[in-house]
């Protein structure tokens, strides 16, 4: 074995035994953009524990390496399109386009949701995700702060060529990273946010399309970055990948065990 | 001609023919097979099966829940059209698998009972699987479905014909009446 590849074996071990960092969540009632009866409820949030900080390609590549079957020269076509892993040097070498503290991006659903299972996790909620990307650095929703939320349009608005950062920007109010400003992130139910109705020939379409509710509200219009995630999360497929979806992971709360 | 294969050899054999099998049979799964999706799933006899042993024939899958008052049953009524409208031609009853999106209600006993009530016959399969398993299968089926407080579930409503090897033949979202257009391409197909 060659020093290089010593180096890059043991730096690996060092990540999986330290294991991923997750902040505590304590959770509560929020008014989520998505309201839970589909008009204006308030969504409640259970405690839980999310990870600190995206996914990174190093991460990642240690995924592939313990689970071949994620590799992007083996997945399953039904689990990941061909563009998955793409910025990859080789199926099992990261490269110049891809180093190994940057959010691991070009990730299908399928392979977040198996990577957060390897970590004994899941991928979160959306209204997990949401609660906690309502806070700024030291309150829990400052969602209503106008400045605020300009400064996460001003993210949106960055020509999307760039390079990515490294993951570990400043931590907001929980102790969590990177949700506003460096990737866009799965959840687990990104195929459950807009259930759009779709005019049938019965006589109400809506009741008939779907079971006991019809098309969804959306609350809060004016709060542009997070519909935009619901927008773009909603018109993905499960084996989609783009360059700038990632994901972290989520557990219960330890308490909640 | 009667020769004793000594008990560690014939285990030996059984274990190679076991893992040779197994291991062709996964092998063949095409990429784009539906049944790579590795799932347990419980029916409504509370038989545990896995989406791969429905390999080699084809099927009808779409999804529900049993408490559901305008579209579900309506998806098995259209359901039981789509099939009669392939077997018309002499062809034989495809089966129909319906997996529910509410696990925690959804029972064996409640699909049993619902079964019971809609008169399915020994083509239907109605199963359920655990949560994470619900959003994955309808993630494969394109699907769409939301928990809503009061417990109903918002959902699109789609019905996949699968081919023997999990494959997707055709797709429709017309609930209520059959889909000529489906039943032409599962006939052309089949």
């Amino acid at each position: 074995m060659t020093m290089r590849a010593l180096a890059v074996a043991l730096l690996l071990c060092a990540t999986q035994a330290a294991g991923a960092e997750y902040a505590q969540v304590p959770g509560g009632t929020f008014a989520s953009v998505l309201p839970a009866d589909l008009k204006d409820a308030d969504v409640t949030v259970k405690p839980f524990r999310l990870r600190t900080e995206p996914v990174t390609n190093a991460e990642f590549l240690a995924f592939v390496a313990a689970h071949p079957e994620w590799r992007r020269d083996r997945v399953a076509p039904l689990f990941a399109e061909a563009r998955y892993l793409s910025h990859w040097q080789a199926a099992d070498v990261l490269g110049a386009n891809a180093l190994p503290d940057q959010p691991v991006v070009q990730v299908s659903w399928f392979a977040a949701q198996a990577y957060c299972e390897s970590e004994h996790a899941r991928l979160p909620s959306w209204n997990e995700w949401e609660f906690v990307a309502a806070a700024d650095a030291t309150r829990a929703d400052a969602r209503k702060d106008p400045a605020w939320r300009e400064q996460i349009l001003t993210w949106y608005a960055r020509p999307s060529g760039a390079p990515l950062a490294n993951v570990g920007g400043a931590a907001n109010f929980y102790g969590v990273r990177d949700v506003h400003g460096l990737v866009w992130e799965w959840v687990g139910d990104f195929n459950a946010l807009l259930v759009a109705s779709d005019s049938r020939d019965q006589n109400d379409p809506d009741r008939l399309k779907f079971c006991g509710a019809g098309a969804m509200n959306l609350r809060d219009r004016d709060n542009y970055a997070v519909l935009m995630r619901v927008a773009m999360l909603s018109s993905l497929k499960a084996s989609d990948v783009t360059g700038n979806i990632g994901f972290r992971c989520a557990m219960p709360s330890e308490a909640a065990k | 001609m009667n020769v004793r294969i000594p008990f560690h050899l014939r285990f030996l054999f059984a274990t190679c023919a076991l893992l040779c099998v197994a291991g062709a049979a996964a092998a063949e799964l095409p990429g784009d097979s539906l049944y790579r999706l590795d799932i347990a799933l419980v029916d409504q006899d509370g038989h545990g099966f896995r989406l791969a042993e429905r390999r080699h024939k084809p099927v009808l899958v779409s999804m529900f829940y049993t408490s559901c008052q305008y579209v579900c049953p309506l998806i098995i009524d259209t359901l039981r059209k789509t099939q009669g409208a392939l077997a018309q031609d002499g062809g034989k009853k495809l089966d129909v698998l319906l997996v529910s999106f509410d696990p925690e209600r959804d029972t064996p006993a409640r699909l049993k009972q619902v079964f019971g009530e809609r008169k399915l016959d020994a083509n239907w399969t109605l199963a359920r699987t655990d949560e994470t398993s619900v959003r994955k299968l309808a993630a494969v089926l394109d699907i769409q479905y939301r928990a809503l407080a009061n417990g109903d579930v918002n959902h699109s409503s789609t019905i996949t014909l699968l081919d023997g090897e999990g494959r997707i033949l055709a797709r429709t979202d017309k609930i209520g009446a059959v889909d000529a257009e489906f039943v032409a391409k599962a006939r052309a197909a089949r």
